[in-house]
């Protein structure tokens, strides 16, 4: 394993920091169902790390327990070198964590800009009457504010849907959209839960696409959930596979790919 | 505005014009371009100041007299002012086509010999560093949006602004030797090339001097009464000879200001928030227009639907006539004084055509239904005639004089005649110098005298001295029969529909003709949608039976309407079928400007010519089709054939007497 303090350098020349996030025997359990068992990994900075499996491997409740949501029975979380304590999930997002949902959740009947305003909703300090009034801090506020959107808007190629109202836009343009709101809280971490699921083949390759630019241009570290296992090999840097709730594998996607248990696990291996 | 100076006076170049307008107008909006949401606005002055700061940087570069600087990108300010910045180092700007692929791109990057290159962002890098695995010639791109380009490799690339800051920061050493390029450059140096897009065989580079380029907006603007106080809204490719005339030439000469619009995507809308004064769209873009408030007002309240259908109505009747300056009853006036307040306006307004004081359409014939409705509804919309070799103009309709059938009358300066075979021939100060490295091709199109070979046929109406174009004359043929077959006067008339999107038509040197057909997605998708009728694709569309139905009909109407003439009424299309894709430019059956390539789409769908031909009612295909990023794949399809009626014609009775 490699030291926390020191990174490595991908294949295409990108320098990968020291670790950021650190999973350490993570345990999660609904009853007496057990989601998660003994996990430990990490999430260096930089870097585009891809949590994979099956059905029911446990993969979104990894992402809820790194985003806060769930609170493990078991084990740490370590995030930039303390350890985490429970948290309500606005305190997560004042972190610098964000995230995206496997089922979007956008607010249909606003427009798009206002949606991805209100991922800067932890920005803006100003106060009620100020922003009832519509003066001073306010007014600059959402000004600056508004600045921050467009320059995501741009980056995303979808200023032709800025005033739309997100229930008339396509399913591959909310999940950008959804992608644009989680952006616009400049998050240090961002977490993205299944981006590609239910994309044709074009929509994938975009969003692909964004995903990439946003981690070399913001330097944002993203960890993400993804079935299409052709996307997650061409995408990240590291993955982890979870298999019932355990982990199988971890390591670079040429790693992964050739470990013979994540294989039975992808081949459908009787377990006993 | 005094424009009493002209060539000889000082004004030979295009950097001689920016000057004029930074000392003359400097503080006027000369660039505007909507980005992070707002219209960012440059003037004369502050454009003259960037166009200085890339040429330093050219030098810089080392950018030589006579060299090629392509420029690939959409319409952006920093795209026109490479151009520009080009020109006063003494190069040669060549604008291309952005959504050409790589394979494409090549051809004309070796042909003119590029060394370097202007890329509007990412994936035209991309393609350049493809193209240079074969070519080896480009020394360095640059380009002007810099997401995505951190990983490159830098030792031949810059960004745009990066190279601005280094001309800015180095004009001590160059400012001497920029002043020496822009003063040694004369009228009759190149002033851009621009390639056509070639309906056949490969794209010829058309040299076009300071000369032609001056003249010919000079000219025009005069023709227009343009000013300096125009807006207009840059969109169309920046390699074609329009945009370059309307948003460099003119602009220039005049001192208006260009609008570039957010992303293509939002051209509509940043349309609506400019207003232009002056508008120049091909018929695609004003039937797209039509069909979408056609589409809306079936979906409005009975109310607005009534209203709208009555005022239109009345425009109909009335509009032309008043926008002409014929005499029109006060009664009918004050309706349409009402109409112009409840309906015209608003809808103007809605369509971003609320300021137009003069629009042209060209490339293509329009629809006359379509024609009538922009200008009933007041908007001052025009025909030209004109082609790149002719840097745009050889015919224009003068205001008053504008009817939907013809192209008008020989645009100022412009000498035009008819040759036997009804070949039409111009000459005119805006006749381009010559092909690049084509003196075969030059000869054969522009003889010593200067007269251009325009390989359209038409005639001058008697009366009104208007031109009116019938075809490529290398397109009109024979029948079997001895009958003139003039594709292009059928397709049009079958494209008039809204549902159909493209059509072509065969029966050169056969006995009768046969059809392909596409329909209109937006139309036929809505049509469908009302109707309750489902589809998958747009494969399934097509062949549904009662898109089939709607089709034939419209055939046969347009087979009784061809009948009519009696030159022309051998080309009745006796059979057809919907094709199962659009035609693309991606997979070579249309030119980027979106004209049909006849001969290619004839050898690639030559089964189902000949289905057409043989009787069969089925035919079963499969097609090579090229997604945008080059890879290629295959579609299969059973289409089915469709018979029309043909109306006997009076000239087959006449032979049979």
């Amino acid at each position: 394993m490699l030291d926390a303090s020191e990174g490595y350098t991908t294949a295409d020349g990108r320098k990968i920091g020291g670790v950021v996030m650190e999973m350490k025997n993570i345990t999660l359990r609904f009853g007496g169902v057990v989601a998660i068992k003994d996990i430990s990994f990490d999430i260096r900075e930089g870097e585009i790390r891809a949590i994979i499996g099956p059905n029911g491997a446990g993969k979104s409740s990894m992402l809820n327990v790194i985003s806060g949501f769930y609170v493990p029975q078991e084990g740490e979380v370590w995030f930039h070198g303390s350890r985490r304590p429970a948290m309500r999930p606005y305190e997560v997002a004042r972190q610098g964590i964000a995230r995206t949902f496997q089922n979007i959740a956008l607010f249909e009947g606003m427009s798009v800009l206002d949606n991805v305003m209100t991922g800067r909703l932890n920005y803006m300090k100003a106060g009620l009457l100020s922003q009832a009034l519509w003066r001073g801090k306010a007014e600059r506020e959402e000004t600056e504010n508004r600045e921050a959107v467009e320059k995501i808007i741009d980056f995303l190629e979808i200023q032709h849907i800025r005033k739309t109202p997100v229930a008339r836009l396509p399913y591959g343009l909310k999940k950008r959209v959804e992608l644009a709101r989680a952006l616009a809280a400049e998050p240090k971490l961002l977490l993205l839960d299944e981006p590609m699921a239910g994309m044709n083949v074009e929509e994938k390759e975009d969003m692909s696409r964004f995903i990439l630019d946003v981690n070399d241009e913001f330097g944002t570290t993203i960890a993400l959930i993804e079935h299409d296992m052709g996307v997650v090999m061409d995408l990240s840097d590291r993955v982890v596979v979870m298999d019932y709730g355990k982990k199988i594998g971890d390591g670079t996607p040429d790693e992964v790919r050739n470990n013979q248990e994540v294989i039975d696990a992808y081949l459908g291996v009787a377990h006993d | 505005m005094a424009q009493t100076q002209s060539g000889a006076e000082g004004l030979q170049s295009l950097p001689a014009l920016l000057h004029r307008n930074a000392t003359q107008y400097g503080d006027q909006p000369a660039y505007r371009e909507k980005e992070f949401g707002i219209w960012q606005c440059w003037t004369w002055a502050e454009t003259a100041a960037e166009i200085r700061a890339l040429a330093l940087g050219f030098l810089e570069l080392g950018v030589a007299k006579g060299d090629h600087v392509a420029v690939i990108g959409r319409n952006r300010p920093a795209h026109y002012w490479s151009m520009v910045a080009a020109q006063m180092v003494g190069a040669v700007p060549v604008p291309l086509y952005q959504d050409a692929v790589a394979e494409e791109m090549a051809y004309v990057m070796e042909h003119c010999g590029a060394k370097f290159v202007v890329c509007g962002d990412q994936e035209q890098v991309d393609k350049v560093i493809e193209i240079q695995e074969t070519v080896h010639q480009v020394q360095h791109i640059l380009y002007t949006d810099k997401r995505g380009m951190r990983k490159y490799d830098h030792s031949q690339m810059n960004a745009l602004e990066d190279l601005m800051a280094e001309g800015r920061a180095g004009h001590y050493r160059f400012d001497a030797e920029l002043d020496r390029r822009i003063a040694e450059i004369t009228y009759d140096d190149t002033c851009v090339m621009l390639y056509t897009s070639g309906t056949t065989g490969k794209p010829k580079g058309v040299v076009l001097s300071n000369r032609n380029v001056i003249e010919s907006a000079k000219n025009s603007a005069k023709f227009d009464n343009l000013t300096k106080d125009e807006n207009i809204l840059s969109y169309l490719p920046m390699a074609w000879v329009g945009d370059f005339i309307f948003s460099i030439g003119q602009a220039y000469w005049c001192g208006f200001c260009v609008n570039c619009p957010e992303s293509a995507d939002t051209m509509m809308t940043d349309l609506r928030e400019i207003g232009p004064t002056y508008f120049f769209a091909p018929p695609r873009v004003f039937e797209t227009q039509l069909t979408n408030v056609m589409i809306r007002m079936e979906d409005a309240s009975p109310l607005k639907r009534n209203m709208f259908h009555r005022y239109m109505a009345h425009a109909k009747k009335v509009g032309g006539k008043i926008l002409d300056g014929e005499p029109v009853s006060a009664g009918d006036r004050l309706k349409y004084a009402i109409g112009n307040a409840l309906v015209y306006g608003p809808l103007k307004d809605t369509l971003g055509f609320g300021n137009v004081r003069v629009g042209y359409t060209a490339g293509e014939a329009i629809g006359p239904e379509i024609f009538d409705f922009y200008r009933s509804l007041g908007i001052n919309l025009k025909q030209l005639y004109g082609q790149t070799e002719a840097t745009v103009f050889i015919t224009v309709q003068p205001d008053g004089q504008v009817r939907a059938d013809t192209v008008g009358v020989p645009a100022p300066d412009v000498e035009i005649k008819i040759a036997e075979n009804g070949e039409i021939f111009y000459r005119s100060p805006g006749t381009f110098v010559e092909y690049y490295k084509n003196p075969e091709s030059t000869a054969s199109t522009k003889d010593a005298e200067g007269w251009v070979a325009t390989g359209d046929a038409g005639f001058f109406e008697e009366g009104s001295g208007h031109l009116r174009i019938i075809d490529r004359a290398k397109d009109v043929g024979k029948m079997a029969d001895g009958s003139m077959f003039a594709p292009k006067y059928v397709e049009n008339k079958l494209k008039f529909y809204p549902d159909i999107l493209e059509a072509v038509l065969f029966g050169n040197g056969k006995d009768r003709c046969v059809a392909f057909i596409n329909i209109d997605l937006t139309a036929v998708g809505n049509w469908a949608e009302r109707n309750n009728i489902a589809y998958a694709s747009y494969q399934e569309l097509a062949g549904h039976p009662k898109v089939l139905e709607t089709i034939r009909s419209h055939v046969e109407t347009v087979n009784a309407s061809v009948a009519e003439d009696p030159m022309l009424s051998g080309c009745q299309v006796h059979r057809f079928v919907v094709l199962h894709k659009e035609l693309d430019a991606d997979d070579g059956e249309m030119t980027r400007t979106r004209k049909v390539r006849r001969r290619i789409v004839e050898e690639k769908f030559a089964d189902i010519i000949a289905a057409l031909y043989d009787g069969s009612e089925k035919v079963s295909t499969v097609t090579e089709v090229t997604y945008e990023d080059g890879r290629k794949g295959a579609i299969k399809a059973t289409l089915t054939v469709c018979d029309a009626k043909v109306v006997a014609t009076t000239a087959q009775q006449v032979a049979a007497e």
